[in-house]
């Protein structure tokens, strides 16, 4: 018995709400883009937000989606970044955007290795296994300081001209707008990935992994796959940081590096993928105001406003983003941005 | 080799007294407290000002410092912790990381950021030779005092009202309320007690640890690999796991010291994926 | 009729505690066979045997003569060995018609198509619509599940099985814990089960069990205590022992 046309129709359109590009997108997208006009002399700045937004949304991929905490995700940040510093030092790849992909590969290769180690085990276990992977690899190049340049850090490391035409200047100008293509490329992928029906096992997986191997998921299977991906955008984040500022220090390893990114992705909100973007916004303008104020003591605030959030309530402090998601025409949309509020 | 074993020991225990408050805490409430080392840190700072600025004697400063860390852990608890138990572990995480970066800074600002030495008593410095074996002074009272500490846990948890209490609440809260035990009067208590734990540790380890307003992050992983590995459903795990770590740890350093950390990391790594709920605990689902 | 699912002696031990003893049971194509039994006699247990969420301590599972003992859970559903769970196992966040969407998509072996739209398949968003009307979910198609009446996620959790086209389908318990208004609904729905599907039904409500099953099997102890036509089990003195001198429905 087939149901009635008008019906099917009605359901293909509540299942493909979610995809629909919205105009606050568009708006978003056509600033971020307008900016390389408008303000060039925050450029630098800007460059800076453009990656810790790819890596705040790696981020999002395995925390808002996948429900993997993880402590250590600057492991695929900084072993993407030391990647692309090498590959410029040593002049083994001097096209910059070639030197990308390989770094990425590189950090999604980490990422498929490392993920079976994140199957298995509690919450607290997932925490230690991934700050392990980035204290190893923080040892390790602190060890092998004659390749990585050890606590001094990997300096020299310049790249030539995009595809060999956009050379990059001390003021941002091409590191710009080169890392806010590579961030709208990824992003773009990303959205088709969350808006597939892989992105809906992930979701599934998230809220009730024995459920989903009820309906035939196999739950370590996609756990890998949106790990090495995840892992692969991380790389490609910390590749551009090291191709724009031609430098690579231990420090991308960092724990502090994992924590900051945390409170990025909560500011903006998880589970909905602009959030990282939004927080890397919020947090740099921070970071940028409060740093020139109380230099040495930065992370005080930072502890403070982790702390402020999680007491007044994830929720809460993203719902302030409601309004914006809720200044809609269309009702599907509203019930899709009250859903994605209450998601993670 | 064995001052290597000795000095191993000495680490693991103390190791032991700094995290088995993290056990309990994790075992109790399932909570997760990434801001265990700020306690500790409490705890050394404590004794450096009272032994370096006040001239207290070593040996009255440490109940003191064990007393103040406890004070703070329990008005924390009370005041702030105390909210964010039911909430999920991803809010625990960050709080608590809030916490320790608020304190770290904190500490900073007020101590300055260079490591600082407790001026130790020339009476536990330097070594004596045992049997052949050379034994630091400093050291052999780690041991004395951290045994001693061990031993009084047990016999706490063991043979006490409170201690078995601790233990209804710890196999299971709910019924342990049931029964019309003040789970959160325990755990308050509790939380209180291994903080202070955490400083007379902190207090203890400034000489060998070495202090700085860094300690907490730097020595959260040891902590955190001490709890897991050794599971949290006794005392001796934690303990195994300390003594395990410190000798790992002490003998990885000396042996491979190109390696150092590395050793101990990746173990920790194999021992997780291999058995989750930790080497020595009872593989019980929560 | 063949056997579609049988397990051969199949043990499961917990530290001591024997939850399943020597189970030997056969479920044969297109079966209405209902298992009953006191409260923990392991009814459970079995399922979770059945469908790989735990391991056998011995004995092996036999899927249409395949052995399928070592298989993963999500490898069986594939398979066709599919169950509802006793207390509801949904997704809260998702929408029913997201739920079935999800089951069906997974079945078609699509669930790793990353690029498409979700929704982008005609055929794939009627067969769902189709399933959820007949589990008359219509009405609740885009809400969110966690806020279902207790009723319609119980109908839905059937319906999701049903969604991944199974060859044996594990019922545990789909009538529990629904209030009485809208039990007759489960009822219908389980009813109305396609008959080339092989049903294993896990109840304690002796009415339904009665008027549903065509064999019943007793778990004692975990062990198979009695086998039959509902008329021979009603009719057996020793389950009348074991249910206490409860009256059992007369066939």
């Amino acid at each position: 018995m087939t149901p009635p046309p008008a019906a099917v129709r009605t359901a293909t359109e509540w299942l493909s709400a979610r995809a629909r590009w919205h105009p606050l997108e568009i708006v978003f997208w056509f600033a971020a883009f307008a900016a390389i006009y408008l303000f060039p002399a925050r450029h630098l700045i800007l460059t800076e937000i453009a990656w810790l937004g790819l890596f705040a949304l790696s981020l999002d991929l395995i925390l808002g989606y996948a429900g993997i905490i993880s402590l250590g995700h600057a492991a695929f940040f900084g072993f993407g970044a030391y990647t692309a510093a090498l590959l410029a030092k040593h002049e083994i790849i001097e096209e910059p955007v070639l030197a990308l992909l390989i770094s990425g590969c590189a950090a999604m290769t980490l990422g498929f290795v490392t993920s079976f180690l994140v199957l298995r085990g509690s919450d607290l276990t997932r925490l230690m296994v991934t700050l392990g992977v980035a204290l190893v690899l923080r040892e390790l190049a602190n060890r092998y300081g004659w390749l990585t340049g050890g606590a001094d850090g990997l300096q020299g490391a310049s790249v030539k001209p995009v595809l060999g035409v956009f050379r990059f200047d001390m003021f941002g100008h091409t590191g710009y707008t080169y890392c806010l293509t590579v961030l709208f490329i990824l992003f773009l992928v990303a959205r088709r990935l969350v808006n597939s029906p892989f992105g809906l096992s992930l979701l599934s997986v998230k809220s009730n992994p024995l459920r989903s191997s009820a309906i035939g998921i196999s739950v370590d299977a996609r756990l890998v796959a949106i790990y090495t991906v995840a892992a692969g955008y991380a790389g490609i984040a910390g590749a551009l940081l090291a191709q724009t500022t031609a430098f690579a220090s231990l420090e991308v390893f960092s724990f502090d590096r994992s924590a900051d990114l945390l409170l990025v992705l909560i500011i903006g909100g998880a589970g909905y993928l602009y959030g990282g973007l939004i927080g890397a916004i919020i947090f740099k303008f921070m970071q940028d105001y409060l740093s020139a104020l109380t230099p040495q003591y930065w992370p005080f605030w930072i502890g403070l406003a982790l702390v402020v959030i999680v007491l007044v309530g994830r929720d809460r402090i993203t719902s302030w983003t409601t309004p914006i998601r809720l200044m809609a025409a269309r009702l599907n949309w509203r019930a899709l941005a009250r859903r994605s509020a209450e998601r993670l | 080799m064995l001052t290597i074993l000795f000095d191993g020991i000495a680490y693991g225990m103390l190791l032991f007294v700094l995290a088995c408050g993290l056990a309990v805490t994790l075992g109790l409430m399932n909570f997760i407290n990434l801001a265990h080392g700020a306690f500790a840190m409490a705890g050394g700072y404590v004794t450096v000002v009272l032994v370096n600025r006040l001239g207290v004697p070593f040996l009255v400063s440490l109940p003191i410092a064990f007393l103040a860390s406890a004070g703070v852990g329990f008005i924390f608890e009370r005041t702030l912790y105390v909210h964010v138990y039911r909430k999920s572990h991803l809010d625990q995480v960050l709080f608590t990381i809030g916490l320790v970066f608020m304190s770290v800074a904190a500490v900073d600002y007020v101590m300055g950021s260079s490591q600082v030495f407790v001026q130790v008593p020339s009476a536990w410095q330097g070594k004596f030779d045992a049997f052949g074996v050379g034994i630091g002074r400093y050291r052999l009272l780690i041991i004395v005092i951290c045994g001693l500490l061990t031993v009084a846990l047990q016999f706490i948890l063991a043979y006490t009202r409170f201690g078995s209490r601790l233990r209804a609440a710890v196999d299971d809260s709910r019924v342990a309320r049931g029964l019309g035990i003040n789970v959160n009067w325990i755990f308050a208590l509790t939380f209180a007690f291994g903080s202070g734990l955490a400083g007379l540790g902190g207090a203890l380890g400034a000489e060998i640890l070495g202090l700085d307003p860094s300690f907490p992050l730097k020595f959260m992983i040891y902590f955190l690999i001490v709890v897991t590995v050794g599971g949290t459903s006794s005392i001796t795990g934690p303990f195994l796991a300390s003594l395990l770590l410190g000798i790992g740890d002490v003998a990885g350093k000396y042996y491979v010291p190109t390696l150092g950390s590395f050793v101990i990391y990746t173990i920790m790594i194999v021992v997780l994926v291999w058995r989750p709920q930790g080497l020595f605990s009872r593989a019980t689902s929560r | 009729m063949p056997v579609v699912l049988e397990t051969i002696s199949l043990v499961k031990q917990f530290n001591g505690i024997i939850a399943s003893d020597n189970v030997s049971l056969q479920i044969e194509k297109g079966a209405r066979h209902a298992l009953i039994g006191p409260n923990g006699a392991g009814k459970t247990t079995l399922i979770n045997l059945l469908t790989g969420v735990s391991r056998p301590t011995s004995g092996r599972i036999l899927l249409d003569g395949e052995d399928i003992t070592d298989l993963s859970t999500h490898k069986r559903v594939r398979l066709g060995v599919v169950r509802t769970f006793q207390i509801n196992q949904l997704f809260s966040d998702l929408t029913p018609l997201e739920t079935i969407g999800l089951a069906v998509s997974e079945r078609r072996g699509q669930g790793l198509d990353w690029w498409r739209i979700v929704g982008s398949r005609p055929d794939l968003v009627a067969e769902v619509v189709e399933i959820l009307e007949r589990f008359h979910l219509t009405d609740v198609i885009d809400k969110r599940t966690a806020v279902l009446p207790y009723g319609k996620q119980r109908l839905l959790e059937i319906a999701v099985a049903i969604a991944c086209r199974p060859r044996v389908l594990l019922l545990d318990e789909p009538a529990a814990g629904v209030p009485e208004d809208e039990r007759h609904e489960i009822l219908a729905a389980v009813a109305a089960l396609p008959s080339d599907v092989s049903v294993l039904l896990i109840e304690h409500d002796m009415d339904i069990v009665f008027s549903f099953a065509d064999r019943i099997s007793v778990l004692v102890n975990g062990a198979l205590f009695v086998e039959g036509t509902p008329e021979e089990v009603a009719h057996d003195a020793r389950v009348k022992a074991v249910y206490l001198g409860e009256e059992l429905v007369d066939a």
